[in-house]
């Protein structure tokens, strides 16, 4: 049997987690399996959301000891649930819950676990693909052991249901407390509230060296909010304290995926490339036409970033004024 | 507070990325090399914490030889004491590397006495497998919470701190404990004239564990396939500004 984890998003089957479903039914029809999902302190209805998608069961996690998110707890209980139920294989979507769940069941079991695949194929081992660095690299690579984990990158799966509809079973499991070892639990959580967030956002306006300031931020600040969108920044730009750290774009800050990315005298090296390179359209201003982010992008202009968008500003401002 | 980092030598980024003849490795000889931009973070954190509460920073990496000079880089940012786990030149899977820091760790803690607080990267800049952090700290009983951007110590217990995707998350966990940091937890400083010498001085302790293979074996290493496509240049300076509005205009923004 392969067990999928499947995380909740408005009361229904996250997308994430349904590619991973769409994955795990794959791999559990190559190989001849029933396939499970397990949730955590689910709310909403998610065995009707999965019934379409191959899963016989699903394995509620319920006990005080589960009930607010920790992580060692989490993969702790998803372990015991593995060896309860015989699973030979667990997937999960790669959030940040689901790859440190999945790390921790990994650990707890002793079992091998590869994270952020983009492609997995039934067999003994299973023959997978990774994204290395960020996507900078693919690993093709093989995954052996009595249990194989493995996180699957959002994006890599096209979701399918399944030939057949079926009624889901629904099981509770309450995973044995664990009162000795020692873990981390979660005790405040703050919500960013109304702003726009980097990942989510269908515009990013973002900055890099060729902005040369943090004052020099003004024009983006406008332009993002006249286009709904969010600001965002390259690493240098973190690095000379012109923004925060949470607006920084690229491998170690946050990959986005909006429609339009407009990238304003950033050069693209690929720790920023692998930021914004899920974004649907670029359009890079750089003084440098030799840019790699340049070269890269859909749309370019070639010129200082503050006298671009000077003109584009004032462009808009006038539009905005007739309409 | 002793704090323990574990840092990695990986190829400095910003470059083209070559591969090795046979496809499995990284071609590293035009390459330079650094510690992991979030590893960096953790021990720029590690030697902040020891000046305020006192204690010792060790820092300690599996690696080949060579990442003897990133240890140096970080006892030329302020910490105490150094150890290499020789694993070769070979890039261990990830439950190998977890075995071979699990083991160098507790020799080290049955020579002298457990670490208060052991900080990895969040993830490798390069390998990036998301989990020698966890596996290292579940198998010394540790708590570990990932992604950590703020840490505060208190009275026996630490306080970690995350960005998620909608805001803030705050974790509670007694002492000992592990986190898995994210650049962005603060600025490292650049090392000192005096923390280079001291550094260059100082004595590197090397461990050799002979860690057996897990089960995720690297088939080889390919670049992913770059979209074909043209650029099309707007136009230059202030004279573009009608065009770049007609590209908003057309994707519904204006």
């Amino acid at each position: 049997m392969l067990l999928v984890i499947v995380e909740e998003d408005a009361g229904g089957v996250s997308a994430a987690s349904l590619e991973a479903v769409t994955c795990a039914r794959h791999l559990a029809e190559g190989a001849g399996l029933d396939l499970h999902a397990a949730a955590f302190g689910a709310h909403g209805d998610l065995a009707a959301g999965l019934s379409k998608y191959g899963v016989s069961t699903l394995h509620l996690v319920t006990s005080e000891s589960t009930r607010e998110y920790s992580p060692e707890l989490w993969g702790t209980a998803l372990a015991e649930l593995v060896e309860h139920t015989g699973a030979t294989g667990v997937l999960a979507a790669s959030t940040d819950r689901g790859t440190e769940i999945l790390a921790n069941a990994a650990a707890s079991t002793e079992q091998p676990f590869a994270s952020n695949c983009v492609a997995i194929e039934p067999g003994d081992p299973w023959t997978l693909t990774r994204q290395r660095g960020g996507g900078i690299l693919l690993e093709d690579a093989e995954l052996s052991g009595r249990v194989k984990l493995a996180s699957l990158v959002a994006g890599s799966v096209e979701i399918s249901e399944a030939t057949a509809t079926h009624e889901v079973d629904v099981l509770e499991f309450a995973p044995t407390p664990q009162a000795t070892m020692p873990h981390s639990a979660i005790v405040d959580r703050t919500s960013r509230g109304s702003g726009v967030s980097l990942a989510s956002a269908r515009v990013v306006v973002s900055g890099g060296r060729g902005v040369g300031s943090a004052e020099g931020f003004a024009p983006l600040e406008e332009l993002a909010e006249l286009l709904g969108g969010a600001v965002g920044c390259s690493r240098v730009a973190t690095n000379n304290g012109w923004r925060s750290h949470s607006d920084q774009v690229g491998l170690t800050g946050t990959k986005i995926g909006a429609e339009l990315y407009i990238a304003c005298g950033i050069s693209g090296a690929t720790q920023h490339w692998v930021g914004c390179m899920g974004a649907k359209t670029i359009l890079a201003i750089n003084t440098d036409p030799e840019a790699p982010l340049v070269a890269r992008a859909d749309y370019a202009v070639i010129g200082d970033v503050q006298e671009v968008l000077g003109a584009v500003l004032e462009r808009l401002r006038a539009r905005r004024a007739a309409a | 507070m002793d704090v323990l980092v574990c840092i990695k030598r990986v190829p400095a980024p910003g470059g083209k990325v070559l591969l090795s003849a046979d496809g499995t490795s990284i071609d590293t000889r035009h390459l330079g090399f650094t510690i992991g931009p979030h590893e960096e973070c953790a021990v720029e954190e590690a030697v902040r914490i020891v000046a305020e509460h006192g204690g010792s920073t060790t820092v300690l990496t599996a690696g080949p030889p060579e990442a003897d000079e990133q240890l140096r880089y970080a006892l030329s940012m302020g910490a105490d004491h150094g150890v290499l786990v020789e694993t070769g030149t070979r890039e261990l899977d990830p439950q190998a590397t977890a075995t071979a820091l699990t083991e160098a760790i507790r020799l080290l803690e049955s020579e002298s006495k457990p670490f208060d607080l052991v900080l990895f990267g969040n993830e490798t800049a390069d390998a990036g497998h998301y989990q020698v952090g966890v596996r290292v700290s579940r198998a010394l009983g540790l708590p570990i919470v990932g992604g950590i951007k703020g840490i505060e110590i208190g009275t026996g217990r630490v306080s970690l701190q995350r960005d998620v995707a909608d805001g803030v998350e705050v974790y509670d966990a007694p002492l000992p404990a592990a986190a898995a940091v994210k650049e962005g937890l603060n600025l490292p400083r650049y090392p000192s004239i005096k923390g280079r010498l001291r550094a260059k001085k100082s004595p590197v302790r090397t461990i050799r564990p002979e860690p057996s293979p897990g089960g995720l074996r690297t088939v080889r290493l390919r670049r992913p396939p770059e979209k074909e496509h043209e650029t099309v240049v707007l136009g230059y300076g202030a004279e573009a500004a009608g065009a770049v509005v007609d590209v908003l205009a057309e994707k519904g923004l204006v």
